[in-house]
């Protein structure tokens, strides 16, 4: 099932179930259970077989572990790639997208850190945003840009947090930046150091 | 007054193009630097025809550099309405006009990896600002320029000379046609498609686009409608409390204008949406012909947009 996102600000992503639609490639990047939308996109499918003959896969595990590359292997698709890991999947991302043909279709599914920076590249190229489909699935951990030192830090678990480069603890806002792909964290401690509420988790 | 701000300007020169296309250059009045455009900006210009008031759409087609003047070029339609054999009859150097501020509906996305230019006839005109926007701005672009016959194919010859390798010409006479399914299928990721033609060339570029999984949001168009002639019809005013008869060669925008009602409008041509209006009671049929309303809003007949819109039927009462 989708991950619910519960709608706040306008700058935080929401996501719908993948549909599919008529393209000549079908480029289908995934990261953990994210494996399970793409199957059941290829499932609600008229034109299955069609679409897989024409579906390049590439995946990565996700944060938590799960690893559903047999499965997809499994599928009959035309190119199936993965990647150990998100940064090492996206030069793969980027050398398709210098090949790939307007009529080529876009899904991502699996967590808000896949699915912002496989959307960032896809961006990049000029392809509009907004006919880009993307389903969230899985892990709900952010990736989080610290407002103050820029630095990065990936599946962020609890709020607050501390920043894992300038070590300034950082409130997770669901302010998100498509540019940057990630969500923005503020210095919760400013007006008093050290005043800091105890760390809760709000992201799996 | 409703339609934005106003241009006074000067005829500064009419050019024959060829058999049925005349080039229209115009300047300030006072000389000065004309407003600043973008690429596939249109001007509405205001013609006086011996006590008709016509205002039609044209895009600007001179570059968008030149500010010192904006250049047009119409297409003679004798079948028409008259705005078009107006321009070409009666408007000569040294007259003075009246343009509306320019609009842009129809810009680059400037976010492209390539722009695919798609052009029928006088389609050409917003593409000529656009290519000379991207001349000066630097872009990758593509030209498909198709033309009933040499003769007819507006600056083919200038387009070519300076971009021999981006622009492509076809012939109609010639048994000559875009392959579109070949060029729809090469484009590299990234790339937007635009069209400004005929109606029949703009829904086979689009509908082929969208089939081969071309998304909506990289496609753009432009068509000016006419507003087209039809039986005279009867209207009530609602907020004005006037009724008025649009005559047959008349749109329903025109002739409140003649009824001293100051309705909003801007492109005249059933594109823009800001004459958009609310409808009160529609007992009879909306004879819908704009782009802007979507299949379900023409279906609710709870709105209309004055401008190339009609009706048959005993009452239509709008609040205007």
């Amino acid at each position: 099932m989708l991950t619910p996102v519960t709608p706040t600000i306008r700058s935080r992503p929401v996501y719908a179930p993948l549909e599919p639609r008529p393209g000549r490639l079908h480029l289908m990047v995934a990261d953990g259970e994210g494996a399970d939308a793409l199957i059941e996109l290829l499932a609600k499918a008229n034109n299955r077989s069609e679409i897989l003959s024409s579906a390049h896969v590439i995946y990565a595990p996700g944060p938590n572990g799960t690893d559903r590359s047999d499965v997809l292997k499994a599928l009959g698709l035309r190119q199936f790639f993965r990647a150990p890991t998100i940064p090492a999947l996206l030069p793969r991302l980027v050398r398709v997208l210098a090949d790939a043909h307007m009529g080529t279709q876009f899904y991502l599914a699996g967590t808000e850190g896949l699915i912002g920076q496989a959307e960032r590249e896809i961006m990049a190229t000029g392809f509009p945003m907004g006919a880009i489909q993307k389903e969230h699935r899985g892990s709900t951990v952010r990736r989080v840009q610290c407002v103050h030192c820029k630095g990065i830090t990936e599946n962020v678990a609890t709020d607050p947090f501390k920043c894992s480069h300038c070590g300034l603890n950082l409130f997770v806002r669901d302010h998100y930046s498509r540019r940057i792909a990630a969500f923005q964290g503020v210095n919760i401690d400013a007006e008093d150091p050290g005043q800091v509420p105890e760390p809760v988790v709000r992201f799996k | 007054m409703s339609g934005g701000a106003k241009l006074r300007v000067r005829v500064d020169s009419v050019t024959p193009v060829n058999d049925l296309i005349k080039r229209f250059r115009f300047v300030a009045l006072d000389g000065s630097d004309l407003p600043a455009f973008s690429g596939g900006a249109h001007t509405v210009v205001e013609m006086d025809d011996h006590g008709t008031r016509r205002l039609n759409p044209y895009s600007l087609m001179s570059s968008p550099a030149d500010r010192s003047a904006y250049e047009i070029s119409v297409r003679r339609d004798d079948q028409g309405r008259g705005g078009s054999l107006f321009m070409h009859r009666h408007v000569t150097p040294g007259m003075e006009m009246t343009l509306s501020y320019p609009v842009n509906l129809f810009p680059l996305d400037t976010r492209a990896r390539k722009h695919l230019m798609i052009a029928g006839g006088i389609g050409i005109t917003p593409f000529l600002a656009q290519i000379a926007q991207l001349d000066q701005f630097g872009g990758r672009f593509e030209l498909h320029y198709a033309a009933r016959s040499r003769v007819l194919g507006a600056y083919m010859d200038r387009l070519t000379a300076a971009h021999p390798s981006q622009v492509h010409c076809y012939f109609d006479e010639e048994n000559q046609a875009i392959d579109l399914s070949r060029l729809l299928a090469t484009q590299p990721i990234g790339t937007h498609l635009y069209v400004c033609g005929p109606k029949g060339m703009i829904n086979w570029v689009l509908s082929s686009a969208e089939a081969m999984g071309w998304p909506r949001l990289a496609l753009h168009h432009e068509e000016f409608l006419a507003p087209g002639t039809g039986l005279p019809f009867e209207v009530q005013l609602a907020a004005s409390g006037k009724t008025i008869t649009v005559g047959t060669t008349q749109s329903l925008l025109e002739a409140m204008e003649a009824a001293g009602v100051d309705a909003p409008y801007l492109c005249r041509g059933g594109a823009c949406g800001q004459c958009e209006t609310n409808v009160h009671k529609c007992d009879g049929k909306i004879l819908h012909r704009d782009h802007w309303l979507s299949p379900e809003e023409h279906a609710a007949n709870a709105k209309i947009m004055p401008c190339v819109s009609r009706f048959e039927g005993k009452t239509l009462v709008i609040d205007r």
